[in-house]
């Protein structure tokens, strides 16, 4: 007789152990054995050139898009509307509305690329229409925030979407990479929409509103490349000074962040793999309903109830991929910006100490009498502002990144418990209509025995 | 456990309940005078009385599974047009990562238990084999009892395999409702082997699910420690998201008794092809001897009528060696008519044995038919509501979850 001794290797499905925090109740997570992380999540970044970001290969012919129509703002799906409303914090004073679609593949003889339609839609009286629509490529968006960053160094800037393409994929650039891009992309530009200070930041502006040509004029101006170089080698060696003397708050502040990136990390990871499990459980359920059915043309009796059987498997099958796509959209996204957050505020923490470190090291100067005192007290004092001034721009801003993030996480999560109470409730309610169907059958049955 | 009525004149009209209760590891010395360990299996029967419906142990005993092999074999070997229920399997197949391959895992030990008394429990409920000396005494006699069933010699009297399978292949005109029958069970192994094969690759992949959930609870905790005011939502949900992750276990281990009910009919299929060879063979048997009797007849025709249509040994002989006598023919003929009545005899009682057996083989055959509707029916009905009580432990741990959730 046919069977089969699955030896299938052994697979762990805990995490490596660490990591500060209160006793979980309830005993230890039933996981047997541990594995490094590495074989939890399987990356392969590739690297690419900077240039290179947007660079594809089509896995299918790409038609030029009439660039012509307009088409009126469209969320891209109403989960997305939901987070667009959840982002402002006075939602009757939005003014101002972006929306990014329309993915395009472009191919010049030195290279091809993608670039995203952009739609703003305003009533704010600085800009001089009310309407307009921009294209960018991935390399615009990387200005704009660099530009950011510059401008508001200690401001907690939104996050971009990778630069490199993760768990290599076969082809670098398919449909599901590109409109992942797409609206993270179009999360970017509304959460610098939505913050009080970078709304209304000029190289924004621009970048929402300049055509192609006056755009790429505008970008070739400002600090060259090997300039911000250089100030980031000098950067690194100031902020390990800017570390010391660091303030209370701030320590906290750096602590939580630390915490916090590790744990969302975790998060990140456990969601993805949670994706992956549920597509593999999919793809054998989908091989199990019909073999009832192929039973079903062997049997007289049983064929009806084989059938049945293999209808609720099938919908049951939906109500999976139901749920898997509740996730994609709703959880993952929110858990892996917020993992690229975590980067973010890293460097801000960085930048924060640098500025630090640049007033401490003019004042170790100025206590050793090394240089002319009075230059040294004019810039202490530019400095000592500069300090401040950074300081209550990252307090501030921390405050508002911290509710949102609450905001956000609460949503995430909560949506994704909705989802598998609606997949349980689906399948609860398919089962219990074959159950009743038998039952009656049953009755039905021994009534007719009577007779 | 199972009531059952005794009417053989060694049992009193009482009711009988059998269980195999208890397994224990053991280890002893085999035929080779070598070490070998093994589990065995207490049997306990109890009769229970009419008038106060008091159960009261009447017979305990351990049996091995190889006893209860050598009680099946035999079983076979005297009852052939019975569908004889299988035992459970020899050695764990169609797992899963989760559940073990070894025979000693006491899990393992757990289903075979099962197993084994229901087995028991089918041939005390089956009108024929319940009244078979054999399994009376494996019930009741412990020491002795396998050189008792050696001792009927019933290992002589199995058809050999070689037999069988030539039967199989040579038949003629066997009943079309065994090879309909045989058919049957060749796609019923083979479905339910498919069935039995993907269901444990489903049950890995919810297991995976189920099991990586777990790991948020560890996570959210450690996360809770520094939030002020998510901190307490993001640990109760932690808990719940343990919770949803452990209750895969119990969900799992249902379904596996669903697998075996599935399993028992798979093995079914192999008893039922096992009727359907004892017909074939005997139908053959009969086939032979009809066409013995035949060209005998035929011979005795030739003899008497002096004309050579077929070839035969004398003939040839008779050419190279010269004509027989008038005496010498007589006699052959004689012969000839002697073997022709004994053949005509065999093969009347032949014909009368192949068609009892297809009558018998025939009741029991739609015995298990009904008896396989109902039992995979509600092996189906029971396989609903193990989901249906899956689903309710979802629904009460997401709601949790969410609950918390929301108050982060």
């Amino acid at each position: 007789m046919e069977g089969e001794c699955r030896a299938s290797q052994a697979r762990s499905w805990g995490l490596p152990a660490g990591g500060a925090g209160r006793d979980s109740p309830g005993g230890d997570a039933p996981l047997p054995g541990s594995i490094s992380s590495s074989a939890l999540l399987q990356t392969e970044v590739l690297d690419l050139d900077e240039d290179e970001d947007d660079l594809e290969v089509f896995s299918k012919d790409a038609s030029l898009m009439d660039m012509n129509s307009f088409s009126p703002l469209m969320p891209t799906s109403p989960l997305s509307m939901i987070n667009q409303v959840k982002f402002e914090d006075e939602p009757d004073l939005k003014d101002l509305f972006i929306t990014v679609d329309e993915p395009e593949s472009h191919v010049t003889t030195i290279e091809t690329f993608i670039t995203y339609r952009i739609i703003t839609k305003t009533s704010r009286g600085e800009f001089d229409s009310s309407e307009f629509e921009v294209r960018r490529r991935y390399q615009d968006f990387l200005w704009l925030k660099e530009k950011l960053e510059e401008a508001h160094p200690t401001l907690i800037i939104p996050p971009l979407p990778e630069k490199f393409i993760v768990k290599g994929m076969v082809e670098r650039f398919n449909d599901d990479f590109i409109e992942t891009r797409r609206k993270a992309l179009h999360k970017f530009l509304n959460r610098i929409a939505d913050h009080p200070t970078l709304t209304f930041n000029e190289d924004f502006k621009i970048f929402l509103t300049a055509e192609a040509w006056e755009f790429s004029s505008h970008k070739k101006q400002g600090p060259g490349l090997l300039s911000r170089m250089g100030q980031s080698v000098r950067a690194v060696a100031l902020s390990m000074k800017g570390v010391k003397s660091r303030p209370e708050e701030f320590m906290e502040m750096n602590n939580f962040i630390e915490i916090f990136s590790h744990k969302i990390n975790l998060i990140d990871k456990i969601s993805q793999r949670i994706y992956k499990e549920e597509r593999e459980y999919l793809d054998e359920m989908k091989e199990y309903g019909p073999i009832h059915i192929l039973w079903s043309a062997s049997e007289e009796d049983l064929a009806d109830t084989l059938k049945s059987v293999a209808s609720c498997i099938d919908e049951c099958c939906k109500a999976t991929e139901k749920r898997m796509s509740g996730l994609s959209e709703a959880l993952l996204p929110v858990v892996h910006e917020y993992v690229l957050y975590s980067e973010m505020l890293m460097a801000v923490m960085k930048r924060r100490d640098q500025i630090q470190a640049e007033l401490d090291s003019k004042v170790e100067a100025l206590t050793s009498k090394k240089a002319d005192t009075d230059l040294l007290t004019e810039e202490i004092g530019k400095l000592e502002d500069k300090v401040e001034c950074a300081n209550n721009a990252l307090k501030a801003d921390w405050d508002r990144w911290r509710q949102n993030m609450q905001n956000d996480i609460k949503s995430a999560f909560t949506n994704m418990a909705e989802e598998n109470i609606l997949y349980y409730e689906q399948c609860l309610a398919t089962w219990e209509s074959f159950l009743t169907s038998q039952t009656d059958l049953h009755l039905e049955e021994a009534s007719e025995d009577k007779l | 456990m199972n009531f059952l009525h005794m009417t053989e004149s060694n049992f009193s009209l009482k009711k009988i309940e059998i269980s195999v209760s208890e397994a224990e590891k053991r280890t002893g010395r085999n035929a080779m005078n070598m070490q070998e360990t093994y589990t065995a299996y207490l049997i306990e029967t109890r009769s229970v009385e009419h008038s106060d419906g008091q159960s009261v142990l009447t017979d305990s005993l351990w049996r091995r599974y190889s006893e209860f092999e050598l009680l099946r074999n035999y079983l076979l070997v005297y009852y052939p047009h019975i569908v004889v229920p299988p035992l459970p399997e020899k050695r764990a197949e169609f797992v899963w990562h989760k559940l073990s391959a070894d025979n000693m895992d006491p899990d393992f030990v757990e289903r075979r238990r099962i197993g084994l008394e229901n087995f028991l429990l089918r041939l005390a409920s089956h009108p024929i084999l319940c009244r078979d000396k054999i399994f009376y005494l494996f019930l009741t006699q412990e020491g002795n009892w396998k050189e008792t069933v050696n001792e009927t010699g019933f290992q002589l009297k199995a058809d050999s395999r070689l037999k069988a399978l030539n039967a199989t292949f040579r038949v003629k005109n066997p009943d079309k409702r065994f090879i309909e029958l045989k058919h049957y069970s060749d796609e019923l192994q083979s479905v339910i082997s498919h069935l039995l094969r993907v269901r444990a690759r489903v049950a890995d992949r919810l297991y995976g699910v189920y099991k990586v959930h777990g790991n948020y609870g560890r996570v959210f905790s450690e996360w809770s420690a520094i939030e002020k005011e998510m901190g307490d939502g993001l640990q109760s949900a932690g808990h719940h998201m343990d919770v949803y992750a452990s209750s895969i276990d119990d969900i799992l281990e249902d379904e596996e008794h669903y697998a075996d009910q599935l399993k028992e009919y798979l093995f079914y299929a192999e008893a039922l092809r096992a009727v359907c060879r004892k017909h074939e063979l005997m139908q053959y048997d009969l086939e032979m001897a009809a066409q013995d009797l035949a060209s005998k007849k035929q011979q005795c025709e030739e003899l008497a009528t002096g004309t050579v249509r077929t070839f035969s040994l004398k003939g040839m002989t008779t050419k190279l060696f010269g004509q027989e006598t008038p005496e010498q023919r007589e006699a052959r003929i004689k012969m000839l008519e002697e073997q022709i009545k004994e053949g005509e005899q065999q093969l009347k009682s032949k014909n009368l044995e192949g068609r009892e057996f297809v009558k018998n083989a025939w009741a029991d055959i739609e015995r298990f038919k009904e008896q396989k509707n109902h039992d995979l029916k509600e092996a189906l009905i029971s396989y609903a509501v193990m989901q249906i009580s899956m689903c309710k432990k979802g629904i009460q741990v997401w709601t949790n979850a969410k609950e918390c959730f929301s108050k982060m």
